[in-house]
């Protein structure tokens, strides 16, 4: 059932990359708790401009879970306290009456802060360019049922595309690895017959990035996959692990 | 304003392929000399700039967002259409053609909805190679699903993620591209004004929104692919960063902008439930191949509902209203969108809605669970109903869910011609972004197929139709008098923004601007609302303008700053779609008006007066806007009245 | 692009490589362990400690052996080092709630220093008597004379507190087992979900067997 609630929040607010940091203190009244964590960042934001303040500014667009764009490591955990959800789909009947949230940025070295809550996750973009993809440009491809697939293949590289690229796996890292990142976008592709022809390439060229980019080591530690929106599996990293050593012994 | 859809000569079937064979080319040496600016990276702008970069052509591509992955397309769940025929069961090119432009009810141009359907079995082929995991049957043969208003299964669908999918694809193919130095992108970028130089457009004015800066940028040809302006709504299922500035700049600098009150309203979204709300959520229509919907037929009943007193389940099966199957008995629960929206608003509009607003009717499950098992319906539908849950906090399962219409996808957009180029040369749009293929509604599915066709199959083709005559023309250096000009109005026009130091916030202004549109230019339309609307319009644009309040500077990230500038565009959609809708007196699609309606209430069209697109042309801000129509004709397909019943 | 060496999985690899030659290393030291608890007054157990001082072995295998442990604690280091700096120079105020993530996956690095520092402990009993002072007292079994290595490690654990040092050791080693096995085998790519059930199953197994192997001998010998 719907009720109101009252919050103490502590949001990080920067005003710029090279700006420091602090923790600021809000309070809010009355927020619905059928309200998304989102809407209530949007209230908050609102009783701000109302009194002439700067509003917090916070990643966010789709709202339904699939972007990826929205962020925050809430109260210790990537996109809050439930499970399998990204922060827009979060709903504050998670929270308690004047509980205190504390709200800050995606932390690693490799996602520097831009405002507030709002992080750089261009080195995602930047691995997938460095091989993410099949080498086929637009035209003069095969008929689509040219080439069967087995279902289990099919359905096992759907999960791991599944990845909507939003980072949390990276949050959630103590070591700040991007290894499941990666690991889903090779496996997605290495796991189907299109992408295999240039899968030791691809193994390679996306984990020297990842390298160069300045993210940690894998663990093992399975952070990533519990905070996983998308419950993306870190048996893609053993996939990951097993097609790079296959392309660099193979060299 | 002249209006030459540049349609080819000869039978439809034949004419793409006439087109192609004779149209102009640009040779490789030349191709590198030439500049394309693609604005947006959605399924359209990522397709057409990542296959310009492969042909050769240098490209500089815009987002607003962090990535291009971000863009709205990632968020279609249903799948794409293509004339495979794979299941056997009679589709054809020719079928889709006819489907689609039915379903737009006969507000399409045949020419260009033919093409449409001709290249969609390219875009699953070049999906399947770009390895986008389409779900496969045991055999390793794709699959297909089908979708409302076709007799056939022509759906290919990726789980429910088939927009997440196909726009990743196409990312990658665009990443490759960047990687390869074809193509430069500039992320969390909003392209402010567009430069015309000698009557053709020639670049944009970027904004960057991290920094605040503004950019010079030059091209040979601009392309818009920058989706629709559902927001204008304030809520709709549209992405909070959704906009239609950029379409807004364009019809400013000459572009026709076509049928802007064709937006479309789906029935199955999750009903408005608090003042705080911020967008509204979809579930797929797929959910009506197994729900059935209904109301209470008693209006005690409802009202005790609403009052909280009475819960669904306690509604005796005799007395519930199932309307959809009552009034349409042939199509029941799977009519049209455009159809079951309107049903539901005559429900709730009667008195016999649910949920506390009353704004609302039911989508149960419950024979489906009865005849198929919960396990079934699970395997069908689980993630959308742990969707719901998470929102609602109601288990879909026991009780049914609440659904109610809301915007959705808007069919209208700049006008193009068949080479997709506006009324300004150089100018291209694509995908949702221009108003061609889908009519007056566009059918489930269809959407993600037109984004693709324009990007990988069309615009490759004709933009080079036009750049063939442009190979002699050099660089600009971006300091040119009409680059200077336009970035020194975009400025002013932001100084301006900050200097009103009002006292509403930009979100305060936009949720007025909503409830008017969905008011007067919502589902149902009249001539007397839409003349309120217009007149509300103008005062909300005064109200901004005099009256906003942005915190901050210019200088670094301002998102209220980017927010009012949206604003400001779509208060000037807003104007353009009531007039349009003020324009066209009949109902067709997703625009209906009361007065045209049939005497059991369904849409009336008049085709001898309305079977045109209406292109507005921008006259000044302060100026109504002149209307210029572009005739359709219909020489294959037979117009009729659509009957569900 | 960089080297295998260089690159994150290849150093990784040779990580978890490291660990799992190591892990052969503690079953045959188990193995020759076990022979205190023969109550043979100590016979079984000096010539099983006798065999491993041969010359192969000795100058053979116990480099090897050494330069596992440099590598593997080595690369710890380096590996360390950077997840760290990859971390950021911010840390969460509000902590880390993540539910679900195995306590000795996070401190690996802490229980790696635990096992280190009974590893000193360890060589400064028996090694350095045994193979660099050779102050260790003698015995001849059999007609051969050797080092009374039985008397040493009684004389040793007999005393509480070492005793406690060694338990708190061998159940450092089993946490930092308890990950470590199933977690090489994911490094080196030999995993997948079927088989990550399976080999946290062994691995778990696997790190209290060999811990409690050698608790059981430190408690032996302590109550001998």
């Amino acid at each position: 059932m719907e009720n109101n609630i009252s919050l103490t929040l502590k949001v990080w607010r920067q005003n710029g990359p090279t700006e420091k940091g602090r923790f600021e203190t809000y309070k809010l009244e009355k927020v619905s708790t059928d309200s998304s964590f989102l809407e209530m960042m949007d209230i908050l934001n609102e009783q701000l401009v109302n009194s002439g303040q700067e509003p917090i500014a916070f990643d966010h667009d789709c709202r339904e879970g699939i972007c990826g764009m929205c962020s925050l490591y809430i109260n210790g955990r990537p996109h809050g306290p439930d499970d399998d959800v990204t922060t827009c789909q979060l709903h504050m009947r998670k929270f308690k009456d004047g509980e205190t949230i504390t709200i800050e940025p995606w932390r690693s070295a490799g996602f520097p802060v831009i405002k507030d809550l709002i992080v750089n996750r261009n080195a995602f973009d930047q691995i997938i360019a460095a091989g993410g993809y099949t080498s086929v440009s637009t035209g003069g491809v095969p008929d689509a049922n040219a080439l069967p697939i087995p279902k289990d293949d099919a359905d096992e590289a759907m999960d791991a595309a599944s990845c909507i690229g939003c980072g949390a796996c990276v949050a959630a890292c103590k070591n700040g690895s991007a290894m499941l990142f990666v690991s889903a976008k090779v496996s997605h592709l290495a796991l189907l017959p299109q992408g295999k022809v240039e899968a030791a390439r691809r193994a390679k060229s996306m984990v020297a990035k990842m390298d160069e980019l300045g993210f940690g080591n894998c663990t093992n530690t399975g952070a990533c996959e519990v905070e996983c929106p998308k419950s993306v599996s870190i048996s893609n990293i053993a996939r990951l692990n097993r097609e790079f050593l296959k392309a660099k012994f193979q060299d | 304003m002249k209006l030459d859809s540049k349609i080819p000569e000869g039978p439809l079937a034949e004419k793409w392929s006439k087109y192609k064979a004779n149209q102009k080319l640009v040779n490789p040496a030349n191709k590198r000399k030439l500049d394309i600016i693609v604005v947006g990276t959605g399924l359209a702008g990522a397709s057409a700039a990542a296959s310009f970069g492969e042909m050769g052509f240098n490209v500089k591509n815009f987002t607003i967002q962090d990535s291009p992955r971000r863009a709205h397309s990632i968020a279609a769940q249903g799948g794409i259409n293509a004339a495979k025929n794979y299941p056997n069961d009679g589709d054809s090119v020719h079928r889709l053609f006819y489907d689609t432009v039915k379903g737009g009810d006969y507000r399409a141009r045949e020419a260009n909805v033919h093409r449409l359907a001709e290249v969609s079995n390219d875009i699953i082929d070049q999906c399947v190679a770009q390895g986008v995991p389409f779900a496969r049957e045991y055999g390793g043969l794709l699959d297909n699903r089908s979708f409302g208003g076709a007799q056939v299964s022509r759906t290919f669908y990726a789980k429910g993620q088939t927009g997440q999918q196909l726009l990743i694809g196409a990312y990658q193919a665009l990443m490759r591209q960047v990687n390869a130095g074809t193509v430069d992108l500039y992320t969390r970028t909003e392209i402010v004004d567009i430069v015309m130089v000698d009557g053709k457009a020639r670049g944009v004015i970027a904004r960057d929104l991290v920094t605040g800066e503004f950019q010079r940028h030059f091209g040979h040809a601009v392309v818009l692919a920058t989706g629709g302006y559902g927001n204008t709504f304030f809520l709709s299922t549209n992405a909070m960063g959704s906009n239609g500035s950029a379409a807004i700049k364009a019809y400013q600098k000459g572009a026709a902008f076509a049928n802007p009150c064709f937006a479309q309203i789906h029935p199955t979204c999750i009903p408005v439930h608090g003042e705080f709300q911020s967008k509204l959520t979809l579930m797929s229509e797929s959910l009506r191949n197994d729900g059935r919907i209904w109301v209470p037929k008693k209006k005690e009943d409802a009202e005790a509902i609403r009052a909280g007193k009475l819960k669904p389940t306690q509604i005796a099966e005799e007395n519930r209203d199932y309307y959809l199957e009552r009034r349409y008995p042939a199509f029941g629960n799977l009519v049209p969108r455009d159809v079951a929206s309107r049903a539901a608003k005559e429900r709730c509009d009667a008195g016999f809605g649910v949920g506390s607003t009353g704004l609302a009717v039911y989508l149960d499950f419950k024979s489906a669970i009865e005849r198929l098992g919960e396990d079934a319906i699970r395997a069908r539908y689980g993630n959308l109903f742990q969707m719901y849950e998470k929102i609602v906090d109601d288990n879909p399962y026991d009780t049914p869910m609440m659904i109610y219409p809301a915007i959705h996808y808007t069919m209208g957009g700049i006008w193009v011609d068949y080479e997709l180029q506006t009324t300004v040369p150089g100018l291209f749009a694509a995908g949702e972004a221009n108003f061609s293929d889908h009519g007056a509604n566009r059918l489930g599915a269809s959407a993600l197929m037109q984004g693709l066709a324009d990007g990988y199959f069309v615009l490759p083709y004709t933009i080079q139709n036009y750049l063939a005559d442009d190979i002699s023309t050099p660089r600009m250096t971006g300091d040119e008098k009409e680059f200077v000009e336009a970035e020194k109005e975009a400025k002013d026009k932001f100084e301006k923004l900050l200097a009103i130091k009002g006292e509403r916030s930009v979100d305060s202004i936009h949720k007025e601007l909503g409830l008017v549109m969905w008011d007067f230019v919502g589902m149902a339309r009249t001539k007397e609302g839409l003349e309120e609307a217009i007149e509300k319009i103008a005062a909300i644009k005064k109200e901004f303008w005099s009256n906003v309040r942005i915190p901050g500077s210019g200088e670094g990230m301002n998102v209220e700053l980017e927010k009012a500038s949206r604003l400001a565009d779509f208060i000037s959609i807003g104007d353009l779609m009531a007039r349009d809708a003020l324009n066209r007196e009949e109902s067709c699609g997703g625009h209906f008006r009361e007065e045209y309606q049939t005497e059991e209430g369904e849409a009336l069209r008049q085709d001898d007066k309305f079977a045109y697109a209406a292109c507005w042309e921008y006259q000044g801000d302060d100026k109504a806007p002149v209307m210029h129509k572009e005739d359709l004709t219909f020489d294959v397909v037979k117009v009729a009245q659509r009957n569900y019943k | 692009m960089g080297t295998f060496f260089g690159s994150s999985i290849g150093r990784k690899f040779v990580m978890g490589l490291s660990g799992l030659f190591l892990i052969i290393f503690l079953i045959v030291h188990l193995s020759v362990n076990l022979c205190l608890l023969v109550p043979d007054g100590g016979e079984t157990f000096n010539i099983a400690a006798n065999f491993m001082a041969l010359p192969l072995i000795k100058f053979g295998l116990q480099p090897v052996l050494a330069l596992g442990f440099i590598i593997h604690i080595a690369l710890a280091a380096q590996l360390t080092a950077q997840n760290n700096k990859a971390r950021g120079n911010n840390k969460y105020a509000s902590g880390n709630n993540t539910k679900e993530v195995m306590w000795a996956s996070k401190n690996m690095g802490i229980l790696g220093i635990v096992v280190l520092a009974f590893l000193v402990v360890h060589v400064y009993d028996y090694f350095v008597p045994l193979q660099i002072t050779h102050s260790a007292q003698e015995v001849t079994i059999n007609g051969t004379t050797m080092h009374d290595t039985y008397s040493l490690v009684k004389a040793n654990l007999q005393n509480p507190v070492k005793a406690i040092l060694y338990i708190i050791g061998a159940l450092g080693l089993a946490l930092h087992l308890t990950h470590g096995f199933w977690s090489a085998f994911q490094t080196v790519g030999l995993n997948n979900s079927i088989w990550r059930k399976r080999w946290t199953v062994i691995g778990t197994i696997f790190a209290w067997a060999i811990s409690l192997g050698f608790c059981v001998i430190v408690v032996a010998m302590l109550l001998s």
